[in-house]
């Protein structure tokens, strides 16, 4: 492979600590998104921990005041959503999407920064609620008046308010994020890659960032609500004075369902990009998944009441229909991911098998959120396990497992090396074996009744499977230490990995692995959605060859973009 | 490139020159305007979600404005006259536009100048109606009549204060002379944001005061 005529003149990543802390490389801080997502991560599957420990069997466990469990559980949703899940995937949006679109950085590199480091001030404002007296958020992630503003969960005032800072801040930073990759796709693209030549990553974190944009701010407004209800003497939301505690969900779930799109839209740009490479094909139906996300996108933020069913406040037909509306276009999804597989050369290299994890596991999730779309068995089933067993299935089944992948598929992008293949099949065999007998168990505990968000139960009947899932909640962390371990052990001694070990099809390949500073040296010639693929294979454009087109095709050649195997092997 | 591009931030556009190959293409909107329209369409959804607070709490609550407070927001009084101040600066703002963009730096400097004075003004007769209120009883712990009109009016308040933070180093950056007819994307995007406070205001005023 010729690498020497994109390498870069000086190695990337030099410089040491205070180079990384000041930097406004997308790539350095696309990483930097990743490492603290993970450790954010780390810390939310401790209180994941703590609750299923708690859970494990009747009684009380471990904690003796069951304020501290409401803390843990209110923490650890919010650390998963705020800190965990939404920046990992931004993380990887930042690292590849400017590669994916020939681009030398995202369009405002110190906004992105500033987008950065406001996660880590955020996470460290929530977690120093545990600090002041009364504790740290305690009601929920959602953070429902009354429960926040009245005794006895009001008391802990300092951790609410902290925990309406950090949300805020956050969000902030979500937003900036959003508008920056808004612009870089808009306004940065190489030539050639016009909008629908864009890799299915790039699409996802665009119709994302319209989420981001459009949705964020209204929860920083219920925010300040709830601020000035709470310190400032307002009456938004107490019905005693003339508020009423349903605005406040709606304007919440206004921005929180649109939300659980930005939590997943990104990772299905990752096995979107992952499928087709480990399968030899091109995406199938491209345009498809293209219009199929836009319409998530849009029919999103028409079903934020769904979550408010039981409130009696809302026009049940019209959310619950537009509810499994949503299922058509993430169906069209799952056909193009089943078809990019069907007869496809598969390699079960991890990424693919994270991808398939991820295919599998938000299927379930897609079908057992459909029985909570049917108004009468969302009477049935609100507040029970069965919804944190969906929203696990969507959440750590389809996103968790989605961003895997795509760490084990752009590491050796990010950092030159190989993650060992064999370490990186044990984590996902225990993840996918701990994350089913934790979460599959809560179905039965919701159909039986089981109320979320209790820290003791009496029902004998509900024993043996929740110590299941306590015996998987701990399977599941024990699938970090492979991770780790290979990251580590790689970083060090890794199979170098060559500037596109994958055979890959999209632009960051084209470069060397890391990337130098402003990414490419040459771009190839963009005429499809593979440039890459094209390049290798001296196909330059799907149709039309025109004149112009044969002759890039020699130019590719020499600038060393085929490999030795040459033309041929179409898809 | 084309004529717009050396007016980006040297982190953007001045890397996208010189690092990728063959340039890239630079046309329509440029990068600071798009983003800042963006910011805008943000800006507008967090107000959305005040209105639509606004209108489900005065549904809730009749009569509307309560009878202590019946008439206390008189549109006839100091805030018309704040009204027509904030209106009247987002055409000096235009000016002030139109100006640099015919390269007229001493018409831009005066209207920027006469658009960051105005916005001052606003701001202090904003303050000086809030003491009046605040002397009738009318505060933002006093019911929903009062959390909405202090909360809605008190974040317009802060844009219009961020836009004159805004409009100052624009007015610096001017006088430094660092604008001319080809390189003024700051003063562009600043003047949309000028006139999107503006429009806010104009439905404030609308909604709390005539409706």
């Amino acid at each position: 492979m010729a690498t020497h005529a994109l390498s870069p003149a000086v190695p990337a990543y030099r410089g040491g600590l205070y180079e990384w802390l000041t930097t406004t490389d997308h790539k350095k801080i696309g990483i930097m998104y990743v490492i603290n997502s993970f450790l954010f991560f780390l810390i939310g599957g401790m209180f994941a921990l703590l609750v299923r420990t708690e859970l494990a069997t009747p009684g009380i466990q471990i904690f003796t005041n069951e304020h501290v469990y409401n803390e843990s559980f209110s923490i650890h949703a919010t650390v998963m959503i705020f800190l965990f899940i939404i920046p990992m995937l931004a993380g990887l949006g930042n690292f590849a999407v400017p590669l994916m679109i020939g681009a030398p950085d995202m369009a405002f590199p110190r906004v992105n920064a500033l987008s950065f480091w406001m996660l880590p001030l955020g996470g460290i404002l929530l977690l120093s609620g545990f600090l002041t007296p009364g504790g740290a958020a305690a009601a929920g992630w959602t953070s429902y008046p009354p429960l926040t503003e009245r005794l006895p969960l009001s008391s802990p005032g300092p951790g609410q308010d902290l925990w309406i800072a950090a949300i805020i801040l956050i969000g902030t930073s979500s937003i900036l994020g959003g508008i920056n990759f808004l612009v870089t796709i808009f306004k940065m693209r190489a030539p050639g890659m016009t909008l629908f030549r864009m890799p299915i990553m790039v699409w996802t974190i665009l119709v994302t960032s319209v989420l981001v944009v459009m949705a964020t701010p209204v929860i920083t407004s219920a925010l300040v609500m709830l601020y000035i209800d709470r310190n400032l003497g307002g009456s938004f939301f107490l019905p005693e004075h003339g508020g009423q505690a349903v605005l406040y969900q709606n304007v919440f779930w206004f921005y929180s369902h649109p939300a659980v799109y930005v939590m997943v839209l990104p990772a299905m740009g990752v096995i979107s990009e992952v499928l087709p490479v480990f399968s030899r094909k091109p995406l199938f139906g491209y345009k498809a998944f293209i219009f199929a996300t836009a319409g998530i996108g849009a029919l999103g933020f028409s079903v934020w009441a769904h979550h408010m069913f039981t409130t009696g406040a809302v026009f049940l037909p019209f959310f619950s229909l537009m509810t499994f509306l949503i299922a058509v276009p993430t169906g069209v999804k799952m056909f193009n991911w089943i078809f990019t597989l069907f007869r496809g050369q598969l390699t079960f290299s991890t990424p693919l098998i994270f991808a398939i994890g991820f295919l599998t596991m938000f299927l379930i999730g897609g079908i057992n959120g459909a029985f909570s779309a049917a108004v009468p068995i969302d009477f049935a089933l609100q507040d029970t396990y069965w919804v944190v067993a969906h929203l696990h299935y969507v959440l750590f089944g389809g996103s968790v497992f989605g961003m895997f992948a795509g760490i084990y598929y752009w590491f050796p992008k990010m950092t030159g090396r190989m993650l060992d293949e064999g370490l990186g099949k044990l984590h996902f065999i225990l993840m996918f074996v701990g994350f089913n007998l934790t979460f599959f168990p809560m179905h039965m505990l919701g159909i039986q009744g089981m109320p979320r968000r209790i820290a003791d139960y009496a029902d004998p009947s509900w024993n043996g499977w929740n110590l299941l899932a306590t015996i998987g909640g701990f399977i599941i962390a024990a699938s970090m230490l492979p991770f780790l371990w290979n990251v580590f052990i790689s970083l060090r001694n890794g199979k170098v990995a060559g500037d596109d070990p994958w055979e890959g099809n999209t632009l960051e390949w084209a470069t060397s692995s890391p990337p130098p500073p402003y990414n490419f040296d040459r771009l190839p010639e963009i005429r499809s959605e593979r440039p890459v693929f094209d390049a290798r294979h001296g196909l330059v454009g799907h149709g039309g060859h025109g004149g112009r087109a044969e002759d890039e095709a020699p130019k590719a050649l020499e600038e060393g973009h085929v490999d030795s195997q040459g033309p041929g092997r179409p898809s | 490139m084309t004529a717009d591009a050396p007016a980006l931030p040297a982190t953007a556009g001045g890397h996208a020159e010189g690092h990728a190959a063959g340039g890239h293409a630079q046309r329509g909107i440029s990068n600071p305007i798009l983003g800042m329209i963006l910011f805008i369409t943000s800006e507008v959804m967090f107000f959305s979600g005040l209105f639509a607070a606004y209108f489900a709490t005065r549904a809730n609550n009749s009569p509307w404005p309560p009878p202590v407070f019946e008439g206390i927001l008189n549109p006839l009084s100091l805030i018309l006259v704040a009204t027509i101040i904030l209106i009247t600066s987002s055409f000096t703002c235009q000016w002030a536009v139109w100006s640099i963009r015919r390269g007229d730096r001493r018409g831009f400097l005066r209207n920027i100048g006469i658009t960051f004075a105005l916005g001052i003004v606003f701001l202090v007769l904003q303050a000086y109606d809030y003491s009046l209120l605040f002397g009738e009883g009318m505060t933002l712990g006093s019911g929903p009549f009062g959390t909405t009109y202090f909360t809605l009016t008190g974040f317009h308040g802060a844009h219009v204060f961020g836009g004159v933070l805004m409009l100052g180093v624009i007015l610096y950056r001017g006088s430094a002379g660092q604008f001319s007819a080809r390189h003024h994307d700051a003063v562009e995007a600043v003047s949309l944001y000028w006139h999107f406070v503006d429009v806010v205001w104009i439905l404030l005023f609308s909604i709390l005061y005539l409706l």
